[in-house]
């Protein structure tokens, strides 16, 4: 009867260990396609080199000569740590390490050796106490059920519920509770069982602790993915702000994607507001949507006849946050706080529905058109509600991404705002960290020639403004559709283009 | 050894099952409720018992039914300067299959949820939409300018399949070359069809229906089901296949193996809608669906709106007609002569409630199940991004119609999903009385398991579950109804009683419903000269 249990035990270990060892491969296929790419060749590579390791292993148990159980214990032990925490591991060196790959076959290596060593150690721990045929059948049949289990478990529940790098603590905790629950059943006949307790009890801890704080792993590695120090990271509901520092290099990320470098930002924001409003010498009433960070504020107040600045931002936390610190106030002059200037935290389109003012001059400062909500602010829905705010010898200028990487969706928003009948002047200017970056200045009436710059400016001056506005071929105008809400023909381009671009 | 293995493994497998549960939420109860179309009230009408009316009132018409017909004979009466009608309606709002909802997250629709670019037929449709704004213009060859905030932002429509969200309704992922020939082929005859004309020089398929050709050729359609004209043009194609069968679902509630060929074939070859700044294809909607149209109908009835009002009998008297009807609100039965009535009830109630009225025998009616699911994040999933419609192909149900798409808003959070069943696994009397037992638990359940089986890890961001049941849905085109002679009957007025309902047409359409409500007005207001 107490030979039944033992047997049932082990039996029940095969079970989990293949389930477990099947998980292990899957976290690390899966994890090498996320961070590499290319899944179909990490898959191959990942799963051909653990069954080779797993090979390797089962060759090297032959070595095993005595204290059979207490190998397995420990095997056990090991491979609850490694495997449970591989998929951790590889995304926390994946920003540290060159080259990834180098590691992440000797961890896959060094599992699936491990791995490989379990089902001989464990045949031969059986042996005797059952038939050869009952027991060949009996551990292979656990081995490849628990397979199945794990290869539906993988992608229907842990993947989608847990995260990989939790589920991979999840079943290095089982695989280590096999080599325990072992321990306990069967210690009298293990030399040094206390130490063995001692290790594989340290090991779990080890492994809840993973568990605990994998989330905060996750950021951690996504943190050096930026090779930059992070002075300021928060998630609001509407997106994820990431302030980094490199030496007197301050940098804004907005959901990873960058916003400004303090290097060369004064390039992109004069370029921005002084092409338009220094020929609007009759301006007094500006609008920004989008532009929290205050920079073109910084620049519109430069020139003291403006008496109202009217900022729609969606995201309070990004006004708040550049209005408050001392380092980003330093950078937009306070401007976020000067007495002309109004906040209001609301989408634009909403906000522009219900408004019912006429402004001398807009500036529509959006992220680029990379997804379908963002592309409806591109849209002649959008440009007839701004057009409906914009005095009649007014002006509005809009960012509209790099007509180099994506001509035809510069070109686009230049067709989609003639569609809504204004006249444009497309011009573009080269902005070191984000590269070629096109603006379109548009307006109901023909725009004055005359230029007022004010004083101060690091970028433009009277002479290269003219040069803003001319196209070399590489960027000239390309037909395309017009992008509507219902077609939303701008995002489809962008898609392609950014995808050619940084593929 | 048998039983210890088996037990074993189960016991192994619930272990691990419940080792995952901690880190995912287990199957939770969510409020909500089951709304549905008055049935209890309804119900009252089989059984007959109503208390006598203690009240006589007079007016010059009735409107019997506030969905979309009611409320256009409603327009039609107020256009005529026949202003003198009341419009008595069994639910607490207007607008039957175009009924809606709201909360603090959205409006959202209980049933029809859009209508697509009008055809030119279509005439008193066109001619409301210009008046609401919805048609802002015409470009220089007369072509519709439509409002580009009502028409469907784009991108309308992604299939889930093979496990990854797939751009418009038509399986393309791991089709064959033979699937794809099939595709054209089939597309390529809809087209025809919708050129085509009958020896009578009409449109093979148009809508409004009646206006359709009388051309044998074409209604020799109408006597075979979809599936078996499939089979006869030798179309097999297994994601072709689903798809028509899922559009039939989507328009009619019931699949191809059901509904006739004649109306199976309209669905694709009926519409010749257009737009100077929108594709053919386009249609126009709002969060609440076409709730949206049915308060800018019943916006201007005023008190003469009636809700909660079971009508119970109408019978003709001489020069009179007296319509019966139960105030809900004050249990107390109310009776008006007038010279007139327009019935724009489902002709299954027209028939109980009508006197003398001949029973309809043939008429089909399809169970519904929708379910407005309101949640605090929408899940990513792979491939293309959220649509307007969501279909699953491996799904029963229809998918789900996201009620915030129209939003401006450019960081979408909070929303509103409605989730589409039509109940056609069993028969429709079968389907009903299955539905009618089932908690709100279990329809939740029902609704979670499927929303779940495309969208892993959408349960916990769920927040509040509403349903509605829809016992007789819309009427079923089965094979032999349009162009047979029952429908015939339905269209001709008893006495001064005049019908107006969508099942007349067999096909539960906005624009069928809304000329038929313009028509039984116009019939009263001759009868008096």
């Amino acid at each position: 009867m107490r030979d039944r249990g033992t047997r049932l035990l082990l039996l029940a270990s095969v079970f989990t260990i293949a389930t477990c060892g099947l998980i292990y491969e899957l976290i690390a296929g899966t994890v090498a396609s996320y961070l590499i790419g290319d899944s179909v060749l990490q898959f191959s590579t990942v799963i051909g080199v653990y069954l080779f390791a797993m090979g390797a292993g089962s060759w090297l148990s032959r070595y095993v000569e005595k204290n059979l159980l207490g190998t397995f214990i420990q095997v056990e032990f090991l491979i609850a740590l490694f495997g449970g925490s591989a998929g951790a591991t590889l995304f926390v060196l994946f920003a540290h390490v060159s080259p990834f790959r180098v590691v992440l076959y000797a961890i896959v290596l060094l599992i699936g050796t491990l791995v490989g060593l379990e089902i001989p150690l464990l045949l031969r721990i059986l042996e005797g106490r059952l038939v050869f045929k009952d027991l060949i059948s009996k551990v292979l049949t656990f081995d490849y059920i628990g397979a199945l289990l794990a290869s539906l478990l993988f992608p229907l529940v842990l993947v989608p519920y847990c995260g990989i790098a939790r589920a991979g603590f999840l079943f290095g905790i089982l695989n280590g509770a096999v080599g325990l629950v072992a321990l306990w059943a069967l210690g009298q006949q293990v030399p040094r069982a206390h130490l063995l307790r001692v290790s594989g009890l340290a090991v779990l801890a080890l492994l809840g602790t993973g568990f605990v704080f994998s989330e905060r792993i996750i950021t951690w590695s996504e943190a050096a993915a930026y090779g930059e120090d992070i002075i300021f990271a928060k998630s609001t509901p509407y997106q994820r702000i990431t302030i980094t520092r490199h030496d007197d290099d301050l940098r804004l990320y907005l959901n990873g994607n960058l916003q400004f470098s303090t290097r060369d930002e004064y390039r992109y924001h004069e370029s921005l507001v002084h092409p338009g409003l220094s020929r609007l010498p009759q301006a007094r009433h500006v609008l920004v949507l989008g532009g929290g960070d205050g920079l073109a504020l910084r620049e519109i107040l430069r020139y003291p006849q403006i008496e109202s600045v009217t900022l729609v931002d969606l995201d309070p936390a990004m006004p708040r946050l550049f209005s408050t610190q001392e380092m980003l106030t330093k950078l937009n002059q306070g401007a976020l706080t000067a007495p002309r200037v109004r906040v209001i935290n609301s989408d634009a389109f909403t906000w522009l529905k219900s408004n019912r003012e006429t402004f001398d001059f807009i500036v529509a400062d959006f992220p680029d058109p990379s997804n379908f909500s963002i592309g409806k602010l591109y849209t002649t829905a959008f440009y007839q509600r701004a057009r409906t705010a914009l005095a009649q010898d007014g002006a509005m200028v809009i960012q509209c991404t790099s007509p180099f990487v994506a001509r035809k969706s510069f070109w686009c928003i230049d067709q989609t705002l003639h569609a809504c009948g204004f006249i444009t002047e497309p011009y573009h200017c080269y902005v070191p960290s984000f590269g070629e970056w096109g603006f379109i200045l548009a307006s109901v009436r023909p725009l004055p020639p005359a230029m007022q710059l004010p004083e101060g400016l690091r970028f433009l001056d009277e002479r290269n403004v003219a040069l803003l506005f001319e196209f070399p071929p590489d960027m000239a105008r390309v037909p395309t559709e017009i992008n509507r809400l219902n077609n939303q023909a701008l995002v489809r381009y962008f898609e392609a283009e950014w995808a050619r671009y940084t593929r | 050894m048998k039983t210890t293995r088996r037990t074993f493994l189960a016991s192994a497998g619930a272990g691990a099952m419940a080792l995952v549960a901690g880190c995912a939420r287990s199957p939770a109860e969510y409020p909500g409720a089951i709304l549905g179309a008055a049935s209890a009230a309804g119900h009252r009408i089989r059984d007959g018992h109503f208390p006598a009316p203690s009240e006589i009132r007079e007016v010059g018409h009735v409107i019997v039914g506030g969905g979309i017909a009611g409320l256009s004979a409603a327009r039609r009466f107020d256009q005529k300067d026949a202003r003198d009608f009341l419009l008595l309606e069994l639910d607490q709002q207007p607008g039957g299959n175009a009924a809606s909802g709201r909360n603090s997250v959205s409006a959202y629709p209980w049933g029809a949820h859009y209508v697509p670019l009008p055809n030119d037929d279509s005439t008193e449709v066109l001619a409301w939409f210009e008046e609401l704004g919805l048609i802002r213009g015409r470009d220089p060859r007369g072509v519709p300018i439509y409002d580009e905030e009502t028409l469907c932002s784009d991108p309308m429509e992604r299939l889930f399949d093979a496990g990854r969200w797939q751009e418009g309704l038509l399986p393309q992922i791991g089709i064959s070359t033979e699937d794809r020939r099939q595709y054209e082929s089939f597309f390529a005859r809809m087209s025809a069809f919708r050129d085509a004309r009958g020896s009578d020089d009409r449109p093979a398929f148009t809508i409004p229906l009646d206006l359709s050709s009388r051309d044998p050729e074409f209604l020799a359609l109408d006597r075979i089901t979809m599936a078996e004209w499939m089979r006869a043009q030798r179309f097999d194609s297994a994601p072709l296949l689903w798809h028509v069968d899922y559009c039939c679902r989507d328009d009619y509630g019931a699949g191809l193996a059901h509904i006739s060929a004649w109306a199976g074939v309209h669905y694709f070859a009926s519409r010749r809608g257009h737009a100077a700044n929108a594709d053919a294809d386009a249609v126009v909607t709002w969060p609440e669906g076409n709730g949206w149209l049915a308060h800018r109908l019943a916006e201007p009835l005023g008190e003469r709106f009636r809700s909660g009002c079971v009508v119970f009998n109408i019978e003709e008297d001489g020069p009179n007609v007296f319509v019966d009807y139960l105030d809900l609100a004050r249990e107390r039965s109310i009776r008006v002569r007038t010279q007139g009535v327009v019935c724009a009830a489902p002709r299954f109630v027209a028939t109980r409630i009508v006197r003398g009225l001949a029973p309809a025998p043939g008429l089909e009616y399809s169970p519904w199940m929708v379910a407005n699911v309101t949640l605090d994040r929408m899940p990513a999933g792979d491939g293309v991004e959220l649509a307007w419609d969501n279909v699953s192909r491996a799904s029963a149900s229809l998918g789900y119609v996201v009620a915030t798409h129209q939003n401006m808003h450019p960081v979408p959070r909070e929303t509103v999903l409605t989730h589409y069943w039509p109940l056609d696994a069993a028969s429709p009397v079968e389907e009903r009385q299955r539905a009618i037992v089932k908690t709100h638990r279990e329809w939740c359940d029902l609704v979670v398991a499927d929303l779940s089986s495309f969208h892993p890890g959408i349960a916990p961001h769920i927040r509040h579950i509403d349903v509605w049941l829809w016992g007789h849905g819309m009427i079923r085109p089965v094979p032999g109804f349009i162009w047979g002679e029952t429908r015939a009957r339905l269209s001709e007025p008893h006495g001064r009683i005049a019908f107006a309902h969508s099942d007349m047409s067999g096909i539960s359409i906005f624009e069928e419903a809304f000329t038929r409500g313009y028509h039984a007005a116009d019939t009263l207001l001759a009868q008096h000269g």
